[in-house]
């Protein structure tokens, strides 16, 4: 089983490339719509800008066989905007479509607090998480965002405060998702990883 | 809920060395940057800073070079600065491996290169190093490494790196650095009231105490210090129970 990250430029692809090599997983990065089609697993990093991420889904056709994949049952991680491209749209670029796969927005975060939520938080568990198998109900995890899904669903099985509740950790069949990065959220993230890849399996 | 507080320890760079200074003077060699960086990670480091401190245009690919190896130890984030002058010189650091980079002799020189990063990279990359001198009762900025001074106030410079997009603040005072003296709260603590961005308080770090102090009276959210840990002066995971053990909340257990 290879974990095909999706490179569209994203600053953090190396990142989470060594995090699941360093767990034994082979990788593979996919620029073109084939390898999406081809994946057994995938894996959608991305920090940054909505509209960077979804401009380059668009301009190298990955829309459709992303959505494609995910219909199918291939097992699907996104990570920080991996997760808020899973939603209709986002404030951030609200003239753009998301991935549609989840109803709502995604939306800015309060601005009760200090922004961009930049460090280590905990998160609240809604329901039984698989991604959070083995791991301390304590564990703190690295957020670096702005935006947020704020809307809680039937699939969010955690979410993290910070002025507001949003969505931390969403599950669904064989798509989820994380705000946080597993990547650099030490041994705990690791954890995150490591159960994603026992699903995969 | 609270974010945890951060610990910060910082690698200032000198080719593949790290090197440490007093007064951003008389550096000497401190270690390998990757050795560090896996010591750190697995110590309990929130996050880390790598600087180069030669910041010239030849020595960049060996600059380059130590970011990766460093960022190959890492499972936390990693923030890069020194020398970067254009969105090139980001994305070079950042493909590189680092989650953020530091902006600040260039940004002085030309507060576009914020705004032009913050949108290309996103403002959670962008942190907006600041190195400050006390002038009489305010703060004043000081570029290239300390050496010179700009006629530009240390706090309304932090507000408008701010406005132009900058996620985060790193104010060094250029007083306490390397003095070992405690940091400078008035300055966080002025910097944390002026923006709403999270302030890394960096210079004059030697005991617990003066990290309990800029976490309540100095307002800080991340505080950044290198030789007392090169030297193995304050162990992190102490540092941590410590700062715990006074009501301050930090990533524990590490």
């Amino acid at each position: 089983m290879k974990i095909t990250l999706l490179d569209y430029g994203a600053g953090n692809v190396a990142s989470v490339e060594r995090a699941l090599e360093r767990l034994g997983a082979e990788t593979k990065r996919a620029t073109s719509p084939e390898c999406i089609s081809n994946a057994d697993a995938l894996l959608l990093p991305g920090v940054g800008h909505f509209e960077a991420l979804i401009r380059v889904l668009d301009a190298r056709t990955l829309r459709a066989p992303l959505c494609e994949a995910i219909h199918r049952g291939v097992p699907f991680l996104g990570i920080c905007l991996g997760l808020q491209a899973l939603y209709e749209a986002s404030n951030e670029a609200p003239e753009l479509t998301g991935l549609q796969l989840l109803p709502g927005r995604v939306c800015a975060l309060p601005p009760v607090a200090k922004l961009p939520h930049m460090g280590w938080n905990r998160l609240v568990i809604k329901s039984r998480s698989l991604l959070l198998e083995n791991i301390d109900a304590e564990a703190y995890f690295y957020f670096a965002h702005s935006y947020a899904a704020i809307e809680q669903g039937q699939e969010t099985v955690a979410v993290c405060d910070y002025g507001t509740e949003f969505v931390a950790i969403l599950e669904k069949e064989n798509v989820c998702a994380v705000q946080f990065h597993p990547e650099k959220s030490g041994e705990a993230g690791a954890e995150v990883l490591r159960n994603f890849l026992r699903l995969c399996k | 809920m609270t974010l945890a507080r951060r610990i910060i320890p910082c690698l200032d760079i000198d080719g593949h060395r790290v090197v440490k200074g007093v007064n951003f003077a008389e550096l000497r060699d401190a270690g390998d940057p990757a050795e560090l960086a896996a010591r750190y990670n697995s110590e309990g480091a929130d996050e880390l800073v790598v600087l180069d401190i030669a910041a010239s245009r030849d020595r960049r690919p060996t600059f380059l070079e130590t970011i990766r190896r460093v960022a190959a130890e890492l499972a936390i984030p990693l923030t890069a600065g020194g020398g970067i002058r254009s969105v090139e010189d980001a994305r070079a650091v950042l493909r590189a491996g680092a989650d953020k980079i530091t902006l600040n002799t260039a940004a002085v020189a030309r507060p576009e290169l914020i705004s032009e990063t913050s949108l290309e990279f996103g403002a959670q990359a962008v942190v907006l190093a600041i190195d400050a001198k006390r002038d009489g009762d305010q703060w004043m900025v000081m570029v290239r490494g300390g050496r010179d001074s700009e006629n530009l106030n240390a706090i309304a410079w932090a507000k408008q790196g701010v406005a132009l997009g900058a996620g985060e603040i790193l104010a060094t005072s250029m007083d306490r650095d390397g003095t070992k003296s405690g940091f400078d709260t008035a300055l966080t603590a002025a910097i944390s009231s002026a923006v709403s961005v999270p302030v890394i308080a960096s210079g004059g770090a030697k005991v617990p105490e003066h990290f309990a102090e800029v976490f309540t009276a100095g307002r800080a959210d991340a505080a950044l210090a290198a030789s007392i840990f090169h030297d193995r002066i304050q162990p992190i995971r102490e540092l941590k129970e410590f700062l715990s053990s006074r009501g301050i909340v930090v990533r524990l257990p590490c």
